[in-house]
């Protein structure tokens, strides 16, 4: 039954995602990429995550996203809400619908109402990830569910190499990762540990998805290189700490959402001008100082 | 329409002896030193875990078959134990534990195809191993660490040693005449480096002699860690090959899984020619070996997932209250300790108990789970177990149409029967049907009837089984 409704399914992402490729907007890419993503999870690695789950969580996402930008008079944008709910999609896990859902909402909902400077504060996937995982033990996630295999985390890598790219943050996870397999490699030599025991945790196919899917966001990275180099960095020594220090297998979800809380103050000194998704296209970096675009 | 439940049968467990090897044996996570050159040898082990907050219970039960004189078992541990800490427990739970959430065989008996299909299904536990033969092992002075602290726990001498150096403890061992595999410095050195103690335990002769017991019982220790996880590292040096491990975690909120290894589910539900009954066993451990091919051998693999208050069908009964104190639950109410809990069906959700129990396997070694197993408690509370359906065709004399029918469509249900079966084992599908031939399972299609022959009855014609 699910055999034959999976390719359907990931026909009709594909039709959708297909719906924007007029414009070459990075995020169309990134929801190609993340819907592709779901559908290998669906099909090869049996995410625990029924069909009325996932239509939840777009729902409430797309819902919250038209209701916030009617009440805040903007025009509605689907791609952004898109985004997030696939990255909750394939990251959150629960027992009910409603954990889901208010994940979903926290995560839409924070762009409009947790503001500094113009931008949102929170990834809001990550945001929402955190909200839901924090204060109730009704929602978790599965770090070791994308599994270890190098070539898996190859194809996130690839595929997040292109979407980075094109959204002229590559800079992002490269540096977040580098930061973070520097410390783990360099805690495996002082225990004498094996070099495989790092490599095995930066094959992680969870990781992976998260440095070029989630702490990439141009939306909640600095804008100018080197504070953007400091946010990665900190990030990747907060995951560090959250993992090692306090045994919290989720510790990057949690090391983001403090990185985003003292990001407006890096923002504060940080003179490059704001990101625009729709003039990102082709690698160029952003010059002109845009108005705050329609979330 | 009349409803019948046929007759259910429960699988033998002598053909299950295989699987309780790897099954239902012993499993703990530390190391077997041996003293002189004697081969140690540890290959599979239980280990029960307690887990709510930070407070963990670890049960670890082991199949030692060697000189008793030579068991020694090291295990890393978070804090130095206070004697209260440790504690002896008694195999019978620990096996009865493993036998609850056992994957299961079942079995359906067609119904007369004239009649209504009705089904029951029954399981049958595959058996535990209490073969467990211990020795002591002599104890030697230490030198180089520091003796945190030493007890006699039953048939057990306990030192709980820390070191501030790297290979401290390595040369103690050495110094007191233990054979270290080789690679136990840097790995010793490691956890060291974190800060672990060690919990060393060798049987005290004297004492096990009084048990009057031919085998070690399980030790158990109860502390406070914010880390959940199991060593395995040290057990993947003397080992020899892979070594089979099965967890048993008894948590509050829901299923536990491994962050660093995937938690894959065992392919469950499926029909399997009839056969296999007889050879459970082998079907199981053939499985399980195709399973670890298939996932590159680096899954851990989940084979019982459950709320403690029930199961269905089920291979053993639930565990007592009483038992699920004994192995650290400290949360079950006492009121009704001792009374054994025989509700075989679905019970009411979120029962008294409030114990999640789930079932881990993994087949290790150094190569592919070069990290100790770090685990995290999800919220996840769907039941799943592994459970394989035998159908046994009708084999009585029906006559209907439905019948007629009934009988065609066999060969390709066994052909069908034959190819998941192969699929699942890895087995050649050819010696599959042979054996299912063998059995009585024909793949030879009824003889077809004429279309004249409706006409004017079947005469002479017999329609063939």
């Amino acid at each position: 039954m699910r055999e034959t409704a999976l390719p359907k399914a990931c026909a009709s992402l594909a039709r959708l995602a297909a719906l924007f490729g007029g414009k070459p907007d990075p995020r169309v890419f990134q929801i190609a990429a993340l819907a592709s993503l779901l559908c290998f999870g669906l099909a090869a690695r049996a995410f625990q995550i029924a069909p009325v789950e996932i239509g939840v969580i777009f729902t409430t996402a797309l819902a919250a996203q038209w209701a916030m930008s009617t009440i805040f008079a903007i025009r509605f944008e689907a791609k952004s809400a898109l985004i997030t709910a696939l990255s909750l999609t394939l990251l959150l896990r629960a027992n009910t619908p409603l954990p889901l859902a208010a994940a979903a909402f926290i995560a839409i909902s924070s762009k409009f109402l947790l503001r500094s400077q113009g931008k949102h504060i929170f990834n809001p996937a990550n945001i929402g990830i955190v909200a839901v995982t924090l204060f109730s033990g009704a929602a978790w996630t599965t770090p070791g569910q994308w599994g270890t295999a190098m070539w898996l985390a190859a194809i996130i890598a690839g595929a997040g190499f292109f979407v980075t790219y094109r959204a002229s943050r590559l800079d992002t996870p490269l540096i977040f990762l580098g930061a973070f397999a520097s410390l783990i490699i360099a805690r495996a030599l002082w225990l004498g540990d094996p070099l495989s025991i790092p490599m095995l945790r930066l094959q992680n196919g969870a990781l992976i998805l998260f440095a070029f899917f989630m702490i990439s966001d141009p939306k909640t990275t600095p804008d100018g290189f080197w504070p953007r180099a400091g946010f990665a960095a900190g990030t990747a020594v907060l995951s560090y700490i959250f993992i090692y220090h306090f045994y919290r297998a989720d510790g990057v979800f949690y090391a983001l959402a403090l990185a985003c809380l003292v990001r407006p103050a890096i923002d504060f000194f940080d003179r490059a001008p704001c990101y625009e998704w729709e003039r990102q296209s082709g690698g160029k970096r952003n010059l002109k100082l845009g108005a705050m675009p329609a979330e | 329409m009349k409803r019948s439940l046929k007759k259910t049968l429960i699988v033998a467990a002598s053909g299950l002896a295989a699987v309780a090897m790897t099954g239902g044996a012993v499993a703990f996570c530390g190391f077997y030193v041996a003293k002189a050159d004697t081969r140690l040898f540890n290959k599979a082990s239980k280990v029960a875990i307690m887990r709510d907050g930070e407070r963990t219970v670890l049960t670890m039960s082991n199949d030692y078959q060697g000189d008793l004189k030579e068991f020694a078992m090291v295990v890393p541990v978070p804090v130095v134990l206070e004697e209260g800490q440790i504690h002896v427990t008694d195999n019978a739970v620990i096996d009865h534990l493993d036998a609850y959430t056992a994957p299961r065989l079942v079995e359906y008996f067609d119904e007369d195809p004239c009649l209504v299909y009705e089904r029951m299904e029954m399981a049958a536990p595959m058996s535990s191993s209490d073969d467990i033969i211990v020795t002591a092992a002599k104890r030697n002075k230490g030198l180089g660490v520091t003796i945190e602290a030493e007890y006699t726990v039953g048939e057990y001498d306990i030192v709980i040693l820390s070191a501030k150096e790297s290979g401290g403890l390595a040369t103690w061992l050495r110094e007191n005449g233990y054979k270290l595999p080789e690679g136990a410095d840097q790995t010793l050195g490691s956890y060291i480096r974190q800060g672990t103690k060690f919990f060393v335990a060798k049987v005290n002769l004297k004492e096990q002699s009084k048990t009057g017991l031919k085998y070690l019982r399980p030790l158990q220790i109860a502390f406070e860690s914010p880390k959940f996880m199991l060593p395995i590292r040290l057990g993947t040096l003397n080992a020899d090959g892979k070594q089979e491990l099965f967890v048993f975690a008894l948590t509050r909120t829901g299923r536990i899984e491994t962050t660093n290894y995937r938690t894959v589910k065992l392919p469950t539900g499926s029909n399997i020619p009839v056969y296999v009954k007889n050879e459970f066993g082998d079907f199981y451990k053939a499985m399980f070996a195709e399973q670890v091919e298939r996932e590159a051998e680096r899954a851990v693999f989940l084979e019982y997932a459950w709320d403690m208050n029930w199961c269905d069908p089920c291979a053993a009964d639930p565990l007592s209250n009483e038992e699920l104190r004994e192995l650290g639950v400290y949360w079950t109410d006492s009121a009704d300790d001792g009374q054994p809990i025989t509700r075989r069906r679905p019970a009411p959700s979120g029962g008294a108990q409030d114990v999640f129990v789930t079932r881990l396997h993994v087949s290790y070694d150094a190569a592919h789970f070069p990290e100790d197993l770090m685990f995290k408690e999800t919220g996840d509370r769907e039941n799943y177990q592994g459970r394989y359906v035998l159908r046994h065709p009708y084999r009585g004399d029906a006559k209907c149409e439905a019948a007629t029918d009934y009988r065609a469509s066999l060969p390709k249900r066994f052909e069908a029967e034959a190819q998941t079966l192969a699929s699942l084992t890895g087995w050649e599908v050819d010696d599959i049907r042979r054996k299912m031939k063998n059995g009585g399972q024909t793949f030879t299609p009824p003889p077809k009837e004429k279309w004249w022959e409706r006409l004017w009855g079947t005469g002479d014609k017999k329609v063939g089984e």
